[in-house]
């Protein structure tokens, strides 16, 4: 680990401000991902802003019936609220399939969305990686990537997005709203907040630097039913080989993308009538694999389906 | 040297266990400390004086040389106090050709410019914290010149050569037996890469006093690391004290040590202050030692009505380039099953990949996973229930060498278990059972492993107080050793299990082997036993001639030991009253144990039989294990609860080597994939579901005085090959490449 400073942020916008003037600096909340990265050298922040404190860890009800949850709440909290479980189970279910009662006890939901990919040449700072070092190449590309992306994978990037929840919040068409270093607030759909790798999988999202998440915003629950599917290795503390969430008319897919990936084109063939089966095969035509993940195309051709008509009242 | 016979002497204590201590689930002696976090490990012992703290850097290369090594920014480096490198590295005693687990020898730690595997270590860096250690091993920049290595093991089966010093086993004329018999199997199964994945990574703590060394360390065999490092530093064996008190699992991965403790000792020396070293995780992967992977070749040839004519296993293995150790996968199955003609052994192929050693149940771990899933084939083929196919080949004899069987109860785990399992339910067809999204299947195997006593000591004393203290260089790596060595101890000298001490773990008590192959209980327990009996002996030996005594004049012979007390008839007095006159300092006795001259005449083994109960999803390939049940014969139980443990704990390893363990090599590299324990998966709780072990009562009266044996490594052997049977029952289709992962078992399925 390298030596960096630290301080403990006193309000949202301090900590704002602090990132703005602050060279090298990065927020740390939960920590769970934050740390084990510092520990290993991947991330070297030169200082740390805690924004763990913050008074944004509430839950609330919005005016249009959806609700607003604080940057801050940990992934237990929101796993266990009475309203994520009554009207957003696939958001419970998300949660609580990733990683341990340990983790999700700390883990927030701000850091959640911006964890890294656990990709071992990521992790492996002996490898090539052209995330964790620009231009040093891929080491998955010709490696052991049987956990890598069949959807909108670069050459210089084949890694996964490797969060539940975040699959969840895009099936249920999630606000992010921020603090931007000028002081401004936006708001944006989750769809726009991570990249595609392109030739800069460095830049993971779209955030500004020294942006800080204050709030995810759920409208509604979309009509229908909707449920979490996660296959893994093991039953718990896995990441996952493939999952899908359903939520209604929507479904985002995990483990896929270097992003939780929204099934439009199969979305948009159940709208018009398609059977299940149909609709995620219209969506896996456009699927490409590498040496060893070519079998999440199996996978999500025989989940989706079962994972639809599970949320429809379907065996569980 | 000694017989069998004369483990038949009396009074036997144990045997007798008239205070009942001997088999109770009794908690572990050092339970409370572990679980409130105050037992010190290796890296948490307080030296005398503030530590230093080393971080090592590992080569990032497979093969090849160092042709550079710059270390000026790291010894600028805040607080750094040393960096050495092969270049600069005090003298050590060199490497022998070969290493073996019981022949003390120098490890002498970064020794050339030459990189024979990943992670290597090429460079220690001593600082004042373990941050700025940390952040300086970051700095030393290392220039290679890499050769291409030689790591992709499946593409070098045909150069496997015969392990040094062996030769395959045949019996019969396999080749004919199995070209005539009328139903076959002929498949080949991959076990793959495994590590240890101990919570505890190697770690020291060392420090000098004058020319005396301590170290505490965290390894298996005491005397054999006091007198390795001894040999390595160079120095006398007796001015190195090591110490080993308690171990966070060793698993045949701890058998030997590593350069975290020369490393310590060396600093330690060079800076005249305590040092403390561990490895991190990454480093555990590849720096230590692994189960090497496998590729296994079974043949069986069987009469329509199940008899085995003809059985075969061959197994191809790897290890490193300057390495000797061979995975015997097919060694078990010499004294398994009858069968008239029969051909075993192995090749070894040496790969530039890092030192692949011992791990739990060596041979039998991967080797049932082949035989064991055969058998159920066969049975298949055959229409016989497989555990029925079992016991038409048990045979009256070992197999191999036709010597009798110590005592051999492998049909009667089978039946018992069948019946508290409910196997007579099982449906013969797969498929056929579903429960939700789960398809469910039953599945069994047989396990069997090895038994061995070896040379050992120990001693015990009792004080003013009537405390008994056991001292043994041994080690508990986390089996309950100090709990059996204190029930033993309670035993013998009948006192209240509260008033023994146990201290083991040190270099300076008297000498017993360690923990490894599922040896460590008998061999430390008997001469336990040993010493507990001649402390007994001197104990009454005072009593009958001290006047002021009750038990003045004896007999001696009719002497008891009871709750603290020692009577002969209805003359009594408290055992510390006696002490307390005639020894207020306290008396000793030593003893020990030696294998018997005539024990290899008896085949000897522990036995087992697994059940279990799968889901398989086969709409993902995803597969939950649901129920398992293993009954095992394993000679008498010394408690209960810590061999049940050890019982179930090699189960769920079972669980895992089926399903998701293993670790893959990336042949540009010469690494592993995976390098921590989000990445290398070994079973969690929800991966387990029920799961009981049961053991039958046994004595196997030619395994040594207590006629107890190991259960630390027969409860791996054969879970997976059951587990695998249960995932064809479920669905109906095989994968013979371990670990069954959903990408794997998807594939057979959609390919049905
Ligand atoms: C062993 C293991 C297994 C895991 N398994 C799973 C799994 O199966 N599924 C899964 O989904 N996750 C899994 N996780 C990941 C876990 O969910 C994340 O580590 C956690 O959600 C991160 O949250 P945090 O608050 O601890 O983030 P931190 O580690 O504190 O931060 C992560 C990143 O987010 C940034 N950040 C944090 N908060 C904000 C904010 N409000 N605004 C802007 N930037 C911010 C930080 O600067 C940092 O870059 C696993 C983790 C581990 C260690
Ligand atoms: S896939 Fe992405 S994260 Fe993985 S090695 Fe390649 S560049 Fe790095």
């Amino acid at each position: 680990m390298r030596p960096f400073t630290y301080e403990r942020a006193a309000s949202v916008e301090a900590a704002v401000k602090s990132a703005a003037q602050t060279p090298n600096a990065k927020f740390i909340a939960g920590g769970t991902n934050l740390l084990d990265l510092m520990k290993l050298e991947i991330e070297t922040p030169a200082h740390l802003i805690d924004v763990g404190r913050l008074p944004i860890a509430g839950i609330e009800d919005t005016a249009d019936g959806g609700l607003r949850i604080g940057a801050m709440a940990t992934n237990s909290h929101v796993a266990a609220d009475v309203r994520v479980r009554s009207r957003y189970p696939v958001l419970t279910q998300a949660i609580v399939a990733g990683g341990s009662g340990q983790l999700r006890n700390k883990a927030t939901t701000g850091g959640n969305l911006l964890q890294r990919t656990r990709c071992a040449y990521f992790y492996d700072t002996s490898k090539p990686c052209n995330k964790r070092q620009p231009g040093s190449g891929c080491g998955a590309l010709e490696g052991l990537n049987r956990n890598s992306a069949i959807f909108g994978a670069s050459h210089a990037c084949i890694a996964t997005h490797p969060s539940d929840m975040a699959v969840a919040l895009t099936a249920l068409d999630a606000t992010v709203e921020t603090l931007s270093p000028s002081g401004q607030a936006r708001s944006f759909s989750i769809l726009e907040l991570h990249r595609l790798p392109g030739e800069t999988p460095d830049v993971e999202t779209h955030l500004i630097p020294g942006e800080l998440i204050t709030a995810i915003v759920l409208p509604p629950p979309p009509a229908g039913g909707q449920v979490y599917r996660k296959v893994r290795d093991r039953a718990s503390y896995a990441a996952g080989l493939a999952s899908v969430a359903v939520a209604g008319g929507n479904l985002a897919l995990g483990s896929v993308a270097h992003k939780p990936w929204r099934a439009e084109k199969a979305e948009a063939a159940l709208a018009l009538g398609s059977s299940p089966v149909e609709a995620i095969a219209a969506e896996l035509a456009e699927a490409t694999h590498s040496s060893r993940n070519g079998f999440k195309i199996d996978l999500l051709r025989r989940l989706v389906p079962v994972a639809v008509a599970q949320a429809n009242g379907g065996e569980a | 040297m000694s017989s069998v016979l004369d483990w038949e002497a009396t009074p036997n204590p144990v045997k007798e266990n008239r205070a009942g201590n001997i088999g109770k689930a009794v908690d572990r002696y050092e339970g409370p400390l572990k679980v409130t976090g105050t037992a010190p490990y290796a890296y948490e012992v307080e030296p005398p004086s503030p530590p230093a703290y080393g971080v090592m850097v590992s080569a990032e290369i497979a093969a090849g040389r160092i042709t550079a090594i710059d270390t000026t920014a790291a010894e600028a480096s805040p607080g750094v106090r040393l960096v050495w490198t092969h270049l600069n590295v005090p003298p050590q005693g060199p490497r022998p050709e070969r290493y073996d687990f019981f022949t003390p020898s120098p490890r002498p730690a970064l020794q050339s410019d030459r990189i024979y595997f990943f992670g290597q270590q090429v460079a220690i860096v001593i600082a004042d914290t373990l941050e700025n250690a940390n952040a300086a091993a970051a700095k030393v920049a290392v220039t290679y010149e890499a050769d291409a290595p030689m790591a992709i093991f499946h593409d070098h089966l045909d150069e496997g050569v015969q392990p040094p010093g062996e030769q395959d086993t045949e019996i019969g004329d396999f080749a004919a037996g199995f070209a005539a018999a009328p139903v076959t199997i002929d498949d080949v199964w991959r076990t793959p890469l495994q590590n240890h994945c101990q919570m505890e990574p190697c770690a020291t703590t060392a420090w000098w006093d004058g020319d005396h060394l301590t170290v505490n360390t965290s390894v298996q065999m005491v005397r054999f690391a006091q007198n390795s490092l001894a040999e390595t530093l160079m120095i006398p064996a007796k001015q190195v004290r090591l110490l080993t008190k308690y171990i966070g699992g060793g698993f045949g991965g701890k058998g030997s040590f590593y350069e975290d403790l020369v490393l310590a000792a060396l600093a330690s020396r060079e800076l005249a202050q305590p040092v403390k070293i561990a490895f991190t995780r990454q480093q555990m992967m590849h720096g230590t030692v692994h189960r090497p992977a496998t590729v296994q070749h079974v043949r069986l040839g069987a009469t329509p009505e199940g008899r085995l004519t003809a059985m075969s296993i061959m197994t191809v293995t790897h290890c490193d380039s300057r390495g000797n150790f061979t995975e015997h996968a097919s060694n078990f199955a010499r004294s398994l099953y009858a069968a008239p003609n029969r051909l075993t052994g192995h090749r070894l192929v040496r790969m530039d990949l890092p030192v692949a050693s011992a791990m739990r149940a060596p041979g039998e771990a991967s080797g049932t996973l082949s035989l064991e899933v055969a058998m159920d084939e066969l049975a298949e083929k055959l229409g016989i229930d497989p555990m029925e196919l079992r016991i038409l080949n048990e045979p009256d004899v070992d197999p191999e060498t036709g010597k009798p069987f110590s005592i051999r109860q492998l049909v009667r785990c089978m039946r018992e278990g069948a019946q508290m399992f409910g196997w007579g339910r099982r449906n013969l067809v797969p498929g056929q059972v579903r429960d939700g999204r789960w398809q469910i299947g039953v599945g069994m195997a047989a396990a069997i492993r090895g038994n061995m006593l070896l040379p050992a000591k120990c001693s015990f004393s009792v004080d003013a107080h009537g405390v008994i203290t056991v001292r043994q260089g041994m080690t508990d790596i986390g089996t309950g050793t100090y709990t059996v060595l204190a029930q033993i101890a309670a035993e013998t000298l009948g006192v209240p299990l509260g008033d023994v001490r146990v201290e083991i773990g040190d270099s300076e008590l008297p000498p017993a082997p360690g923990s490894g192959g599922q040896f460590g209980a008998a061999t430390a327990g008997s001469a336990a036993l040993d010493a507990g009996m001649n402390l007994r002996k001197a104990i009454t030996e005072i009593a009958v001639a001290d006047s002021a005594s009750p038990l003045f004049g004896g007999p001696s012979q009719d002497i008891t030991f009871q709750d603290g007390v020692i009577a002969i008839a209805n003359r009594s007095e408290r055992l510390a009253d006696l002490i307390r006159r005639n020894r207020p300092d306290g008396l000793t006795a030593d003893g020990e144990i030696r294998p018997a001259a005539d024990a290899r005449n008896w085949s000897q083994h522990t036995y087992g039989a697994h059940f279990v109960e799968v889901g398989v999803d086969t709409v993902t390939g995803e597969v939950r294990t649901r129920r398992m049940l293993g009954v095992f014969a394993a000679g008498r139980i010394l408690n209960w609860k810590t061999a049940r443990s050890q019982l179930t704990g090699g189960m769920i390893w079972g669980v895992g080597s089926a399903l998701t363990e293993g670790n893959s090599v990336d042949p540009r590299y010469g690494s592993l994939i995976n390098q921590d324990l989000a990445g290398y998966l070994v079973p969690v709780q929800a991966d387990i579901g029920e799961i009981d072990a049961i053991m039958l009562d046994e004595v196997d009266d030619k395994a040594n005085p207590m006629g107890i044996k190991g259960v630390g490594e027969l409860g791996i052997s054969g879970a997976g090959a059951a587990v695998a049977n249960a995932i064809y029952n479920a669905c109906g289709v095989r994968v013979r490449d371990y670990p069954i992962t959903p990408d794997k078992l998807l594939a057979a399925i959609m390919a049905r």
